[in-house]
């Protein structure tokens, strides 16, 4: 069960319902908690740098960085170009999934049956892709920018053999992470199911979103000492905003 | 559990055949029915791929939609690499080194300076292969279009904790995996010139490429 913590300095809240698509700008200096409203929520994410949004999220770059298949409070969300667009400075849940990817509409319908906007109106069932290809596109994006995302509060483990199982259960009502952005980061999000979800009903869960004034990122901060390659990318985003 | 899977098919009856030297990218047009072989000549090569469909290469090989569906995150005999729209676009027809990497990327000059030490930039890398091999291409493509990539021969097992790490290679001179084309496809390569991981036995070496017609029905 996450603890609630007093936020100072919030500039914005709302609730992101489930299977639904949103995307902004959280400039450096500010953080982005996300909370898991109901319990059971998967809040898929792509990060780009605001200005120059050829510079994105890179799973792989991310993962061999700090030897991890999982996100959690001490990681980082690195750039392709070996600078850090978030860092990840608390967590109540301790495993965010960064190799699951999204559903699309093929498996959405295969999995939980048709049910379209013209029966459902806004209850219809949506899928993390055309979401996502929703969302990208108010920023001139599509699908050559569809990289892989982190999946916030899902679970997906990786036995000896290379099976992946997902989770169940792994974040309850109220379990948060907190998302600092190191440089201005189009933050790109959809809250549909995560699509190794075995739960067989439609259920997506709703996630609610506060934007915060971060303290300045300070000498014993848990991402900056995490590993010494999260050093070296403090060390290049530094770089990167002193030629700005 | 691990299971080999050798290929009939005889090099003598290819229709390209083509050493890619150590360290340099390889752009090439596969046609749907045709057979790619990549033979890791010297052993431990990390030979770094990306797929593209050759009439819309904004639809492209996705790593997390292949592991996803096969429920597995190493590629071998039977793996089905499904595009970013969800299409088959190649099928793992034979393979004798038994595991590929899914995870681990591409080295580039940036990434480069994060894992190892700033001064490392200068090292040439698979990025650097990629973003030159198509500028010069008639494609109109480039950074955009790098996306996950899969390593063949690399080794990169991730643990039941979540942990990942760049292991020895377990694959050998001579050993090969061969890939058939469910689609027009334009293949990028880069032989992987890392010389900071021991992705390439710290010495990296040529790739073969062997290419077959469709067999006729």
């Amino acid at each position: 069960m996450g603890t609630e913590t007093t936020l100072h300095d919030v500039v914005h809240r709302e609730l992101l319902p489930g299977a639904r698509n949103w995307s902004f700008v959280l400039r450096r200096g500010y953080t982005l908690r996300l909370t898991d409203h109901k319990g059971g929520a998967n809040c898929s994410a792509l990060f780009f740098n605001a200005h120059e949004k050829l510079e994105r999220y890179n799973m792989a770059d991310t993962l061999k960085a700090q030897h991890t298949a999982r996100l959690t409070k001490g990681h980082v969300c690195y750039s392709d170009m070996g600078r850090i667009l978030v860092s990840i400075v608390e967590d109540t849940c301790g495993w965010h999934d960064p190799i699951g990817g999204i559903s699309d509409a093929a498996l959405v319908k295969a999995k939980y049956g048709e049910a379209r906007y013209q029966e459902h109106r806004n209850a219809f069932h949506r899928n993390g892709r055309e979401l996502f290809l929703i969302e990208l596109g108010k920023w001139g994006l599509g699908r050559r920018d569809l990289v892989p995302c982190i999946n916030f509060f899902s679970k997906v483990t990786v036995d000896e053999a290379g099976d992946m199982g997902f989770v169940p259960g792994n974040s309850v009502a109220g379990d948060f992470v907190d998302l600092r952005a190191e440089m201005d980061t189009l933050v790109v999000l959809n809250t549909c199911p995560h699509p190794l979800d075995p739960y067989a009903a439609w259920a997506p869960r709703p996630v609610d979103l506060t934007i915060h004034k971060a303290a300045p990122v300070a000498e014993d901060d848990v991402c900056l000492n995490a590993c010494p390659e999260n050093r070296r990318g403090f060390a290049n985003t530094a770089i990167y905003h002193c030629q700005h | 559990m691990t299971t080999l899977t050798e290929s009939a098919l005889d090099p003598r009856d290819a229709v390209y055949d083509f050493e890619v030297p150590a360290g340099e990218p390889w752009l090439h047009e596969l046609r749907k029915g045709q057979v790619l072989r990549i033979l890791d000549l010297m052993g431990n090569q990390a030979v770094d791929t990306l797929f593209y469909n050759l009439h819309d290469p904004a639809e492209r090989y996705s790593a997390t939609d292949t592991i996803r569906a096969q429920g597995n995150i190493y590629l071998t005999t039977g793996s089905r690499l499904l595009s970013s729209e969800g299409n088959l676009m190649l099928t793992i027809v034979a393979d004798t080194c038994g595991r590929h990497d899914t995870l681990g990327g591409a080295c580039a000059a940036e990434s480069n300076q994060v894992r190892y030490a700033l001064e490392k930039r200068p090292m040439h890398n698979c990025r650097d292969n990629y973003l030159l091999a198509l500028a010069e291409s008639p494609y109109d493509m480039g950074k955009r279009d790098l996306t996950s990539n899969i390593n063949f021969f690399m080794n990169v097992p991730v643990t039941p904790e979540g942990g990942l790490t760049f292991e020895d290679g377990i694959s050998d001179a001579g050993k090969y995996v061969e890939l058939r084309a469910e689609m027009d496809l334009i293949v990028l390569v880069s032989n992987c010139p890392q010389l900071n991981n021991p992705c390439n036995a710290y010495n990296p070496t040529p790739a073969r490429m062997l290419i077959w017609d469709a067999a006729p029905n």
